[in-house]
C-alpha cells in the first residue's frame, strides 16, 4: 500500500492536527488553570516574594509637667539594620559593619545567631547609631547594599540630671522581656520603659507600631522606593501630664547642696500630687536613651554615691522628730491628750522610766509645755509622756493601720516599704524578747526600729497641712485619687499642731533663719543617725502657704550627713517653697529668701519680728 | 521578478509565522533585559538576537532557492559531518552561560554554536532520504532498526554532553517521521514501549502492570509481527525496565532533583524547586492581562531564573497575561498547521518526512519548555524555538524553517 498517496497522507495530516491540537490545547488549558483561575494565589506569593515588612516604630508619649513643658520627649535617631537575606551573605554584612559602627560583643553575638536563624524580618543593628557612623556606612552604599538606615525616633529628656529618677529611662527590650505574655508580638529593638515614670506608664507611653514595605530583589537588596505600599500607620504613644513642676524642680537641683546626696519632695497639699521628687546625686539619663555604653553603666554602678539610686522613694532612714507629728495625731485621736494638756513631768533634760533616764535633747531641759511648744521644741520628754499615755499597743496597731510600714502606693516602681514593728513578735523575731512598755518612748520621738522614705515623711505634714489625712502622693494627673491614711482629729486640734510648726521657723525656733518674708513656713527639723558615720542625715519637713492662709504646699528634704535640720535641710526646703509659693501667687521671684538670705544681703527684715505689732 | 515567484514570498503564512515569533522573541529578551538591578548578563542582548535575526533572514531566502534535491543529495554525507563535529565537541567543547558543565559548545572564530542544532537538521536530513525509499512505509518493527540507529547515534553523543533536552528532540524527530512514513500505530507504540517501561519502572505495580497490558498488546497483534521481534520488544522493555536503577544513579545530582522537584517542588526549595516554584508564581502572577510589558516583578527583582533562555515563556506569562500565552500559543499552532498541510501537500515521501521531522523538534521544544514552566513537565534545559534568547539555535531554527520553505517551492 502506498503510504505516500493523497487519501493516505490526508488521513495522517488530520491525525496529526488533531494531535497538535490536543497538546496545545492542553497547555493552554494548564495556563488558564494558572493565570486565571488560581492567579491570586500567585499574586500573592509574588508580592511576599518581593515586599520586605519593616516596622515603623511609634513614637513614645511625651511626658510633660504641670505647665506642659516637656520632661521627656523625642528627637530624631538613626537606626541601622541588614534586610534578611542568605546567612552568609549578613554575616559578612555584620562583619564589615563593625569597621564602621561600634557594636558590643554581647550584642554581636546576638546578631550573629539572628542572622544564621534566618526569618523574612531584618536584623537590627542599632537603635540609635551616631551620625558619624551613619555617615561612613552611607558613604559606602556600594558594601552595604542590603543595609537599612532609618530615622527612628529617640528619647530626650530636657531636663537630664534633673528628673533622672523620677522619669527614671527607656532602653532596649530584652530577650526574657520578649518572652514574657506582656510584650506578646513586641519585636528586638523595640524601646521599652526601664524605671521611673517610663516604667510605670509603658503601656500608655508606647503606642503601637506601624508596617511599611520595601521591595527587594532575589536577594534581598532594596531596589524599591523607600515610600513603600500597603502601609500601616504607626499610632503615636498617649502623652501623660504629671503633677511635677518642672521649674520647681530645676530650682531644687541649683540650690541643692553641691555634692551632697540626699532627696527633697514636694507635694500640693490640695491634690497630693508629687510637685518634685529630687534625688542627689544623679545621672543623665539621656545615655540610657539608646544603645547603653557599657563603660557609662559600669561607672555609675560602681559608683559609691550611687547616682543611680532614687533616695526620694528607694531609700529609708530613720524618721526622727518629724515622727512626733504622728505621735501627736495619734494621741489627739485617741484622746490621752488636748491640746493644752501639759505633761505631769516638766522636761528638765530627762525623763525616768522603766528605771532608766530617758534624755531629751536639750540637757538644760524644756520646763513644762504644752502641745504646740512641745512641737515647737521637738521637746522629748513631753512625748515620751505622750507615748505612754498612748501605751505601746495602741500606738503599734494605730500606726500601722496609717500604713507606715508599708508603701505609699506612688506611682512609680521600686518604692520601698516603710519599716515599722507591726507588732510585739517583732521584737521577739528581730531581738528575740518580748518589748517592755518603754518601748513606746522610743518609737514615740521616731526612734528605735523605725525607716521611712522620705516620701512617707512628707505624707505626715500633708496630713497636717489638711484635715489629717493624707491622700497616696501620685505623679500622673489623670490618676484615680487614692486614700493613704486619715486621723480623726479636730481642726482646732490640728491648728495647735500647726502652730506649733508654726514657731519653729519663728523668732526662737530652730528654723527662724529660714523663716519667709511673703509666707508662713510651717517646719520641723530632725536629724537621724547614720548607720556608716557619726555625722547625722539631716530632716527638715515644712508646709508653707501665705502668711495667715491656708498652706498650699508640702516640701520635705533629706541631706545625707547635712548635720542638724536647720542648718542646710531647713533652707533648703524654706527656698524651694517659696520659690514655688512666689509663681502661685505672683510675686516676682528672687534669690534673696530666707531671713538669713536677707540679713547677709542686709535688706529690709521687719517682717520677720516676732508679732504683727512690732513690723 | 514577480514576488509570487518567490518561494518565502508564496508561503507568507509560514514565513509569517516564524517571523511573528521571532520579533516576538526580541522583544521578550528586551524585556528580560529591563530589571532593578541591571544584569550585563541580560542587558542589551536583545540587539544581538536581531541582528542575529537579520541574518537568519538572509539564510531563510538564500536557503529557499536550493532545490530539495540537492538536499536529498547530501543528506547523508551533511549528517556523517554532524556526527564527526559531535564527536569533536565531546572532546573540546565547553559550556557556556547557563550550561556551564556542559561540553555542547564549539567555538570558531570566536563564535559559539552547539553542534548538536546543526545535527537535528542533518539528522531529519538522514532519516527523511532513509524512510522515502520505501512508499509502503515501515511495515515491520526491523524496518525501523536503521531509522533508530540513524537517530540514535547523534543522540547518543548529546546524551554524553550532557544535553538531556537536546537528545529530548531527537526523539521527537524520530517519532514525527516514523509517523509521517506511515509506520502504524501499534508498530510506533511498540517502540516507544522500552522509554515507557523506562520511566513506569520507577513503581514495581505500575511497571508490572503496564507490561502485562505490552503482553496482551503484542498477542493481539501477533499476526503482523515476527516471533523474534516480539521478542525484542519484551526484551527490551524489561532491559529498560532493569537499568532503570542504574541509569537513574547515573544522573547528576541536579538532574535528579529536576525531576523530583516535579513531583514535589518542595524537595529542593533553594535549587531546582525554587525554580519552578518563582516560575509558577510569575505566570500565576501575571493572570488574564499581564503586568504590562517590561514590568514583571519577578523578573525585575531576579527571581525568575534563566529569565532570557530557557525560562523567557515565564516572562511571557508574567507581562502579557493569559492573553500572551494563548496568543504566543496559537501562532506556534498556526505554524504546525502550516507544516501539516505542507507536507500533505507534498508527493514526495522525503519533503514531507523531513517536514515532519522538524515538526516534531519543534512540537518537543514547545511542550517541553512551555510545560515546565507551569510545571507540568519537568525542568529540561530546552530553550524555546524562535523566542529563546541564543544565536546558534536562532540562526539553526531559520536554517529549518529556509529548508521547508525550499522544499515548497513548488507547491503552490
Amino acid at each position: 500500500m502506498n503510504k505516500y498517496h493523497h487519501h493516505q497522507r490526508r488521513l495522517r495530516a488530520v491525525q496529526a492536527r488533531i494531535f497538535v491540537m490536543t497538546l496545545l490545547g492542553l497547555l493552554v488549558a494548564v495556563f488558564f488553570r494558572a493565570q486565571v483561575y488560581r492567579s491570586a494565589d500567585w499574586s500573592l506569593q509574588s508580592e511576599s516574594n518581593r515586599l520586605r515588612p519593616l516596622t515603623l516604630p511609634a513614637p513614645r508619649g511625651t511626658i510633660r509637667d504641670r505647665a506642659g513643658l516637656p520632661l521627656a520627649d523625642n528627637v530624631p535617631g538613626y537606626s541601622v539594620s541588614i534586610l534578611s537575606a542568605v546567612p552568609d551573605s549578613m554575616l559578612s554584612t555584620l562583619e564589615r559593619m563593625r569597621q564602621y559602627l561600634q557594636i558590643d560583643g554581647d550584642r554581636y553575638r546576638r546578631l550573629e545567631e539572628q542572622a544564621r536563624a534566618g526569618g523574612p524580618q531584618p536584623i537590627l543593628v542599632s537603635v540609635d547609631a551616631p551620625f558619624e557612623a551613619v555617615a561612613a556606612i552611607e558613604e559606602r552604599r556600594a558594601m552595604f547594599p542590603r543595609v537599612l538606615i532609618e530615622t527612628r525616633p529617640k528619647r530626650r529628656y530636657p531636663v537630664g540630671e534633673i528628673g533622672a529618677h523620677v522619669i527614671g529611662s527607656v532602653g532596649e527590650i530584652n530577650q526574657a522581656e520578649l518572652d514574657s505574655p506582656e510584650f506578646e508580638g513586641a519585636e528586638p529593638g523595640l524601646i521599652v520603659g526601664r524605671s521611673g515614670i517610663e516604667w510605670q506608664y509603658e503601656s500608655t507611653l508606647q503606642g503601637e507600631a506601624g508596617v511599611r514595605y520595601v521591595e527587594v530583589d532575589a536577594t534581598g537588596r532594596i531596589v524599591g522606593s523607600f515610600r513603600g505600599f500597603r502601609r500601616v500607620e504607626e499610632r503615636p504613644g498617649q502623652d501623660l501630664d504629671l503633677h511635677l513642676d518642672r521649674e520647681l524642680m530645676e530650682w531644687i537641683h541649683h540650690i541643692f547642696p553641691e555634692g551632697m546626696g540626699g532627696a527633697v519632695v514636694a507635694l500640693e497639699v490640695e491634690t497630693g500630687g508629687i510637685l518634685a521628687l529630687y534625688s542627689a546625686p544623679s545621672y543623665d539619663p539621656n545615655v540610657f536613651a539608646g544603645v547603653v555604653d557599657q563603660e557609662e553603666w559600669d561607672r555609675l554602678n560602681r559608683d559609691p554615691q550611687s547616682p543611680l539610686f532614687n533616695r526620694t522613694i528607694s531609700a529609708k532612714y530613720p524618721p526622727g522628730s518629724p515622727m512626733k507629728l504622728i505621735t501627736a495625731l495619734v494621741a489627739l485621736e485617741a484622746g490621752v491628750i488636748t491640746p493644752s494638756d501639759r505633761m505631769p513631768v516638766a522636761c528638765g533634760g530627762g525623763y525616768s522610766y522603766g528605771g532608766r533616764l530617758w534624755r531629751c535633747w536639750r540637757e538644760e531641759g524644756h520646763g513644762s509645755l504644752d502641745l504646740a511648744d512641745a512641737i515647737k521644741n521637738s521637746c522629748n520628754v513631753y512625748f515620751y509622756q505622750v507615748g505612754l499615755r498612748i501605751g505601746l499597743a495602741r500606738m503599734l496597731e494605730r500606726v500601722n493601720d496609717m500604713g507606715f510600714g508599708g508603701r505609699c502606693g506612688v506611682d512609680l516602681p521600686s518604692e520601698a516599704a516603710g519599716t515599722y514593728p507591726e507588732g510585739p513578735e517583732f521584737w521577739v523575731r528581730r531581738y528575740g524578747y518580748s518589748p517592755r512598755e518603754g518601748e513606746v518612748l522610743n518609737l514615740a520621738i521616731g526612734q528605735g526600729p523605725i525607716e521611712q522614705t522620705p516620701l512617707m515623711v512628707a505624707q505626715y505634714f500633708l496630713a497636717v497641712a489638711r484635715d489629717g489625712s493624707a491622700p497616696a502622693p501620685t505623679l500622673y494627673r489623670g490618676a484615680p485619687p487614692r486614700e493613704g491614711f486619715r486621723f480623726d482629729v479636730s481642726e482646732e486640734a490640728l491648728e495647735v499642731v500647726r502652730e506649733g510648726l508654726r514657731r519653729v521657723t519663728q523668732q526662737g525656733g530652730t528654723a527662724y533663719l529660714s523663716s519667709l518674708e511673703h509666707f508662713d513656713l510651717l517646719g520641723k527639723t530632725g536629724t537621724a543617725q547614720s548607720v556608716e558615720r557619726r555625722e547625722t542625715h539631716a530632716w527638715f519637713g515644712a508646709t508653707a502657704g501665705l502668711r495667715g492662709g491656708e498652706p498650699e504646699i508640702v516640701v520635705v528634704a533629706l541631706v545625707e550627713f547635712g548635720g542638724g535640720g536647720s542648718e542646710v535641710a531647713a533652707p533648703l526646703v524654706a527656698r524651694a517653697a517659696d520659690f514655688y509659693l512666689r509663681g502661685q501667687h505672683g510675686i516676682p521671684r528672687d534669690t534673696i529668701q530666707t531671713l538669713r538670705d536677707y540679713i547677709n544681703a542686709r535688706r529690709n527684715t521687719a517682717w520677720a519680728l516676732p508679732t504683727p505689732e512690732a513690723r | 521578478m514577480k514576488l509570487d515567484g518567490l518561494p518565502w514570498a508564496r508561503h507568507w503564512p509560514f514565513t509569517g509565522a516564524v517571523l511573528a515569533l521571532s520579533i516576538f522573541g526580541v522583544a521578550m529578551i528586551y524585556s528580560a533585559g529591563v530589571k532593578n538591578i541591571p544584569s550585563p548578563v541580560t542587558e542589551g542582548i536583545w540587539v544581538r538576537q536581531a541582528i542575529v535575526l537579520l541574518g537568519s533572514i538572509l539564510v531563510l531566502i538564500g536557503l529557499s532557492q536550493i532545490p530539495s534535491r540537492w538536499f536529498e543529495w547530501m543528506a547523508i554525507p551533511l549528517y556523517l559531518l554532524s556526527l564527526g563535529v559531535l564527536a569533536v565537541t565531546l572532546v573540546i567543547g565547553t559550556g557556556s552561560g547557563t550550561a556551564e558543565g556542559m561540553r555542547s559548545f564549539l567555538t570558531v572564530a570566536g563564535f559559539q554554536f552547539q553542534p548538536g542544532e546543526a545535527a537535528k537538521i542533518t539528522t531529519a536530513l538522514a532519516l527523511a532520504k532513509l524512510l522515502a525509499r520505501k512508499a509502503d512505509g515501515p511495515e515491520h518493527l526491523r524496518d525501523l532498526v536503521w531509522p533508530v540507529a540513524i537517530v540514535g547515534a547523534p543522540l547518543a553523543l548529546v546524551v554524553l554532553q550532557p544535553d538531556l533536552g537536546t537528545a529530548l528532540a531527537f526523539v521527537g524527530i524520530f517519532f514525527a517521521a516514523i509517523f509521517w512514513a506511515g509506520t502504524p500505530w501499534p508498530m510506533i507504540l511498540f517502540t516507544a514501549s522500552p522509554g515507557l517501561s523506562l520511566i513506569l519502572s520507577f513503581s514495581t505495580w505500575i511497571w508490572s502492570a503496564y507490561f502485562l497490558s505490552l503482553i496482551v498488546g503484542l498477542y493481539i497483534y501477533r499476526y503482523r509481527l515476527y516471533l523474534v521481534e516480539s521478542l525484542g520488544v519484551i526484551l527490551a522493555n524489561l532491559a529498560a525496565g532493569a537499568i532503570a536503577q542504574p541509569l537513574w544513579n547515573s544522573l547528576q545530582q541536579y538532574q535528579r532533583n529536576r525531576i523530583l522537584v516535579f513531583l514535589d517542588p518542595d524537595i529542593d526549595p533553594q535549587g531546582a524547586g525554587w525554580q519552578l516554584v518563582q516560575s509558577k508564581v510569575a505566570v500565576g502572577s501575571g493572570g488574564v492581562l499581564g503586568k504590562g510589558f517590561t514590568l514583571g516583578t519577578q523578573k525585575r527583582l531576579n527571581f525568575l531564573p534563566e529569565q532570557h533562555t530557557d525560562f523567557i515563556f515565564s516572562v511571557v506569562g508574567e507581562e502579557l497575561g493569559f492573553v500572551g500565552t494563548s496568543l504566543a500559543l496559537v501562532i506556534f499552532g498556526y505554524l504546525f498547521f502550516r507544516m501539516i498541510r505542507l507536507a500533505q501537500a507534498f508527493d514526495d515521501p522525503f519533503s514531507g518526512i523531513f517536514v515532519f521531522a522538524i515538526l516534531g523538534v519543534w512540537l518537543t521544544h514547545v511542550v517541553v519548555n512551555v510545560g515546565m514552566t507551569v510545571g507540568v513537565v519537568p525542568i529540561t534545559g530546552i530553550p524555546l524555538p524562535f523566542i529563546s534568547y541564543g544565536g546558534s539555535f536562532l540562526l539553526m531554527s531559520w536554517v529549518a524553517a529556509g529548508l521547508v520553505v525550499g522544499m515548497a517551492r513548488d507547491v503552490r
